[in-house]
């Protein structure tokens, strides 16, 4: 069973991989919070145009969005400098780069599922709470949010999902670095590369299936759980 | 306490020009669906904003659009009971109840807390998910909730109209101990005579926007114009009595009209509390002799002052007796067959049972 045997190489790259998808889902949360009301709610000139971009990189090839993603945050691009200027923020060829490509990524995927979960919020339930005196923020607070819990469980766990999974963008935004910015996919594509391979990919393979088992069934228990809290009136 | 509406709004082919004023106690909206009732209501509580319109209480000035003067919803401290209790779901019972308190600045209250609670028997109910009440309850708590965020008026669009009869009746006596009790100026939406008459000391009646009728809910409901608002169904008369007293063996109290004295069933009220009773024109019948060996226990003698065909084929008689009026529908059939005109002498006989209260 020496086949079995997960290298340091092999360990590296998992762990990275968890990091970048923890990351990435973490910080695109208030962003996809914010455009998801913003899309429910708002009526602005512009918004057909903001729900085109939010959708964007479900849509292009992975490739594009690497490369666009390259030229706005390599080292010279406009707000890569910026983000290196002032706040020490470098992500071309970096673990943090690894991570913004997979939140670009898995972006449309956390807001869509948010936003249905407001759709489905009934807005008289909304109206009381105005009545009984709570502001719009308070509002938000203590009624809408508790009620798209389930919604914002299942937009995260997709956008783990799918960040685990990302290839295309990663590869080509920060190259293929072991260490930096080698990540489970990335690893199992260069096994797959070399003479003798084989034995890797499919360890990362079958742990790549487990964690993505595992993720799937934590959301469906916190899921069920929350569903559960807001059960039908 | 004094409120004053005004409102002008157009939605679509519908126009509403509505306007009335109110000087405490429950004020009645009255009105088919349809009506502008629940749009006028909703203006007050600044959930709709209307094209030009003003809304006063107590010379506050809440909404006054030539002014500009727009309060914001969560600031008017305008408690609203929805026709559906629309409770949160993620709430229990008891926090429900708390939701307004934490923003009405009275948290520390707890006494208002046990008494509302006490006043609406909800008590048993704190700990439980709305989801596991029945529809009667959530109305209650939905009250209660209402109450419990120290409202200066009291908007309420139909709270009875999603129940079954036993619901109503079960939650009307708690909404009287929460007019006599509470001080608080209700406006009441309904399209429920028997409701309104047992609820209201004012009823502006509205139809298609705009208002037809406003006064004294007895004069208001008694006027024929009413059943334009009603449908036939509930038509009838609005008599203000004073309770005499129970007979307690059988259940019976005697409530003086004018010179009249009407027996009706299951009441509990104290004697010289006045009491609202609304008797529908279809529960009432003529006769032109004393009629002997009846069951009904109201049998008054009067003189018809007035007869109205209705294009249905009924007629709606009016009979005086001894200072309140009476109405009975009858069939035109019944009419000739008994040679009823104007200044007949007749039996009103109308069941104990039938009367509303």
């Amino acid at each position: 069973m020496d086949w079995l045997a997960v290298s340091d190489a092999e360990w590296t790259a998992i762990l990275l991989s968890l990091r970048v998808a923890t990351v990435a889902m973490i910080c695109s949360l208030p962003f996809a919070l914010a455009v998801a009301m913003l899309l429910a709610r708002g009526r602005f000139f512009g918004k057909m145009l903001l729900n085109g971009l939010v959708h964007l990189p479900l849509i292009l090839p992975p490739v594009v969005t690497g490369f666009l993603l390259l030229l706005l945050f390599g080292r010279r691009g406009p707000l890569g400098a910026f983000f290196a200027d002032y706040f020490g923020l470098v992500f071309s060829f970096r673990w943090t780069g690894a991570a913004l490509a997979c939140a670009v990524m898995a972006f449309p995927l956390m807001v869509r599922s948010i936003r249905l979960s407001i759709d489905a919020v009934d807005r008289k339930l909304e109206d009381a709470a105005t009545t009984l005196g709570a502001s719009p923020l308070w509002v938000f607070v203590t009624v809408t949010l508790p009620l798209i819990i389930p919604g914002i469980i299942a937009g995260m766990i997709i956008a783990f999902a799918k960040a685990m999974g990302e290839f295309g963008a990663t590869i080509t935004f920060v190259s293929n670095i072991p260490g930096e910015t080698q990540t489970i996919s990335s690893a199992i594509y260069t096994f797959t590369q070399v003479p003798g391979g084989d034995a890797g990919a499919m360890r990362l393979t079958i742990i790549s299936i487990i964690i993505s088992m595992a993720a799937l069934i934590f959301s469906e228990l916190l899921a069920t759980f929350a569903a559960r809290r807001v059960a039908a009136q | 306490m004094s409120l004053t509406v005004e409102a002008r709004h157009r939605l679509g082919n519908f126009a509403l020009d509505a306007a009335f004023t109110s000087d405490g106690g429950v004020t009645a909206l009255f009105g088919r669906s349809g009506s502008g009732k629940t749009s006028l209501i909703n203006i007050i509580a600044g959930l709709m904003k209307p094209e030009s319109g003003r809304v006063l209480l107590d010379g506050d000035v809440i909404a006054d659009s030539e002014r500009r003067i727009f309060t914001p919803v969560h600031r008017r401290r305008f408690g609203y009971v929805f026709q559906e209790a629309r409770l949160f779901p993620h709430l229990s019972v008891r926090r429900n109840l708390a939701y307004g308190r934490w923003f009405s600045g009275k948290s520390g209250s707890g006494g208002d807390f046990a008494r509302v609670v006490d006043m609406l028997g909800i008590g048993h109910l704190l700990e439980r998910n709305p989801s596991a009440l029945s529809g009667g309850e959530r109305q209650r708590v939905a009250i209660g909730r209402a109450l419990l965020a120290a409202p200066r008026l009291l908007l309420m669009d139909e709270p009875l109209a999603a129940l079954d009869d036993a619901r109503k009746a079960e939650i009307l006596p708690y909404l009287e101990r929460l007019r006599d009790d509470a001080g608080i100026p209700i406006v009441y939406v309904s399209h429920s005579v028997g409701e309104v008459a047992r609820l209201a000391k004012r009823v502006v009646v509205l139809e298609n926007g705009r208002v037809t009728a406003s006064g004294a809910a007895a004069e208001v409901l008694s006027a024929p114009a009413a059943m334009l608002a009603t449908g036939r169904r509930e038509a009838g008369v609005v008599l203000e009595g004073v309770v005499e007293g129970t007979d307690a063996a059988h259940e019976l109290t005697t409530v003086r009209v004018g010179e009249e004295r009407l027996r009706i069933a299951n009441v509990s009220a104290t004697p010289g509390a006045t009491l609202r009773l609304h008797i529908a024109a279809r529960d009432v019948m003529l006769a032109t002799s004393r009629p002997e060996g009846i069951s009904a226990l109201n049998v008054l003698e009067g003189n018809i002052f007035a007869l109205t065909s209705e294009e249905d084929g009924s007629v709606d008689v009016r009979v005086s007796c001894g200072g309140a009026t009476i109405a009975a529908r009858i069939t035109r059939f019944s009419r000739d067959a008994l040679a009823l005109v104007p200044g007949k002498a007749v039996y009103a006989i109308i069941k104990s049972v039938a009367i509303d209260h």
